[in-house]
């Protein structure tokens, strides 16, 4: 068990317990944060799960993969530390991770 | 709580979106969710790609996990609903029961388009629309070698591949000149129909079918040149029927799909209608379109949800769809309905990525992207932006894309 922090593009944070192997866009859409929608079903197929992981956190993450890039990059929002949530698997180590959503998805 | 009511029938894509929203948009009243299968949402997409040859259940599909149901209040019930009285404000499950409602949402979504040839009732022989079907097709996979596709559509290539995957022999029959010829140009076309040869599939264009043959269990398909191949699986993908009967029985406007406003509001101000099965005014193409996709029926969920809870929501997002077939992720942007002209950026005569972008008068409309993920997001935000990339430069693979963006002229700009 353990937390994870989605905070909203207005700042308005939100708190989702952390459930091992699960992805980033499950514990969200389960959760109903706002601004994830995650329509393709965790495919990399949609983009409407980007989020952007908070600095001190990336090493731990790790960063995005070529195929994420590319569903990302042509987001005005791209930021360095832009992921696809739904590529991203929840696991002990990220207990307090933050990460950002963008204004808009894609 | 609030003591207002929504019913949604159907457990869908569209009223998985619809409980999202309503929670969001302010919705205390209850939610009655009623199904007709007896799971909670599911990914439908997935069942001809990974579903169809993998080990995952249904459980693993599902939209929202059963815990978002419980924790945003929404009841399910599973149930057919039979009938909508309009003057009692009430609708009726196959038992019998009346359960009242405050707003009405249809998901109803849709059904295969029957085949109606001789043998259709044979053992082996299976649609492919929700889990059941699924289930049976594995179940008719069992010793089974050689499967036969009629259509030649996304769904029936996507189930082409996935037996593929399994080594199952694969015939597929499209009485059409050439695959999907109903939704994209013939470069894409050709390029598909090299790559289902290239894995091995008989692919047979122009030719129909008569019948299926067999005593219980199918064993060859009959074909309108009259040859005949042997079979022990026959998956039918002609095409889908929106399902409208609940709401013409009930006197709501019917014309291919629920006739819906750009708010998925019927011809009854209580009542709405979202997904596959509705028919909407949509601004952007400016006629009414019924749409089978994903991301239509969550669009068609959020304005529904905004109407309900006093909220201005239009439907407008661009329409976008995927499909996967062997190493192929093919992604596509907009309607290319219309188009005049196309573009290649890659070449489609050769390997197995490229991307084929449509024009209508000048402006870009929808854009086919295969393993071109990065051509999809461009063609999603340039068109939503209305925008009118230069067609020399799109088609030169050189010119980074990033450029045409800012390069592009809006006809109106
Ligand atoms: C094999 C397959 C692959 C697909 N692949 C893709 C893809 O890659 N990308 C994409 O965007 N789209 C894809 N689609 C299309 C997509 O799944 C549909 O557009 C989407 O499911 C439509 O959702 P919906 O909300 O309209 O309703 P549906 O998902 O069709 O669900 C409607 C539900 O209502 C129920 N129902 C109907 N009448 C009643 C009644 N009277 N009482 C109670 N319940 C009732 C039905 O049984 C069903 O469960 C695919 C579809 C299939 C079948
Ligand atoms: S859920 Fe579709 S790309 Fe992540």
């Amino acid at each position: 068990m353990g937390t994870i922090t989605f905070v909203e593009h207005d700042g308005t944070s939100h708190d989702v317990d952390l459930v091992d192997g699960e992805s980033l866009m499950e514990l969200a859409t389960s959760n109903g944060v706002p601004g994830i929608d995650g329509d393709c079903g965790g495919e990399a197929a949609c983009g409407t799960c980007h989020v952007i992981v908070d600095d001190a956190w990336i090493a731990t993450t790790g960063t995005r993969s070529d195929e994420e890039t590319q569903m990302i990059e042509m987001s005005p929002e791209c930021a360095p530390n832009s992921r696809l949530s739904c590529q991203l698997k929840a696991r002990s180590e990220l207990d307090g991770l933050r990460v950002h959503l963008p204004e808009f998805q894609m | 709580m609030g003591t207002q009511r929504v019913v949604i029938v159907g457990a869908s894509h569209a009223s998985a979106q619809l409980c999202v929203s309503l929670r969001r948009d302010g919705w205390d009243g209850e939610i009655l969710l009623i199904g007709d299968e007896p799971s909670l949402p599911y990914h439908r997409p997935p069942l001809s790609k990974t579903f169809l040859a993998g080990t995952t259940t249904i459980e693993d599909l599902h939209i929202r996990k059963p815990e978002f149901y419980e924790k945003e209040q929404v009841a399910f019930r599973h149930a057919r609903v039979t009938r909508i009285s309009r003057e009692a404000r009430t609708v009726t499950l196959d038992d019998g029961e009346e359960l009242g409602y405050d707003k009405l949402v249809l998901c109803l979504g849709a059904r295969p388009r029957p085949l109606s040839i001789p043998g259709m009732e044979l053992a082996g022989v299976h649609y492919l629309r929700d889990a059941a079907d699924i289930t049976a097709i594995r179940d008719s996979l069992a010793g089974a070698s050689r499967a036969v596709i009629v259509g030649a559509g996304y769904i029936g290539l996507e189930a082409a591949a996935s037996l593929r995957k399994l080594g199952v022999e694969v015939t597929v029959l499209e009485v059409a000149e050439r695959v999907l010829q109903r939704v994209t140009a013939p470069a894409v076309s050709a390029f598909y129909d090299r790559v289902h040869r290239e894995e091995g599939v008989d692919l047979r264009l122009g030719v129909g079918v008569l019948a299926l043959e067999g005593e219980d269990q199918v064993t060859s398909v009959r074909l309108t040149d009259d040859d005949h191949i042997a079979a022990d699986l026959v998956i039918v993908g002609v095409g889908v029927l929106p399902n409208v009967e609940l709401a013409q029985d009930a006197g709501l406007a019917v014309d291919n799909g629920i006739v819906v406003d750009a708010h998925g509001r019927t011809d009854d101000p209580d009542i709405f209608a979202a997904g596959d099965c509705a028919n909407h005014y949509d601004a952007r193409y400016d006629r009414r379109l019924r749409l089978e996709c994903v991301s239509n029926a969550v669009e068609h969920a959020k304005s529904v949800a905004g109407a309900i809870c006093g909220k201005d929501k239009p439907i407008s997002a661009l329409p976008w769809f995927w499909s996967d077939q062997y190493d192929l992720k093919l992604q596509i942007a907009g309607l290319s309905t219309g188009y005049d002209t196309v573009v290649l950026r890659g070449d489609p005569a050769a390997g197995r990525a490229f991307a084929c972008f449509y024009f209508a008068d000048g402006r870009l409309v929808a854009a086919d992207c295969v393993n071109n993920a990065k051509e999809f997001m461009f063609s999603k935000r340039a068109i939503a932006e209305g925008l009118s990339p230069d067609r020399s430069m799109l088609a030169d693979p050189g010119t980074p894309l990033a450029s045409l963006l800012q390069a592009s002229t809006s006809p109106t700009g």
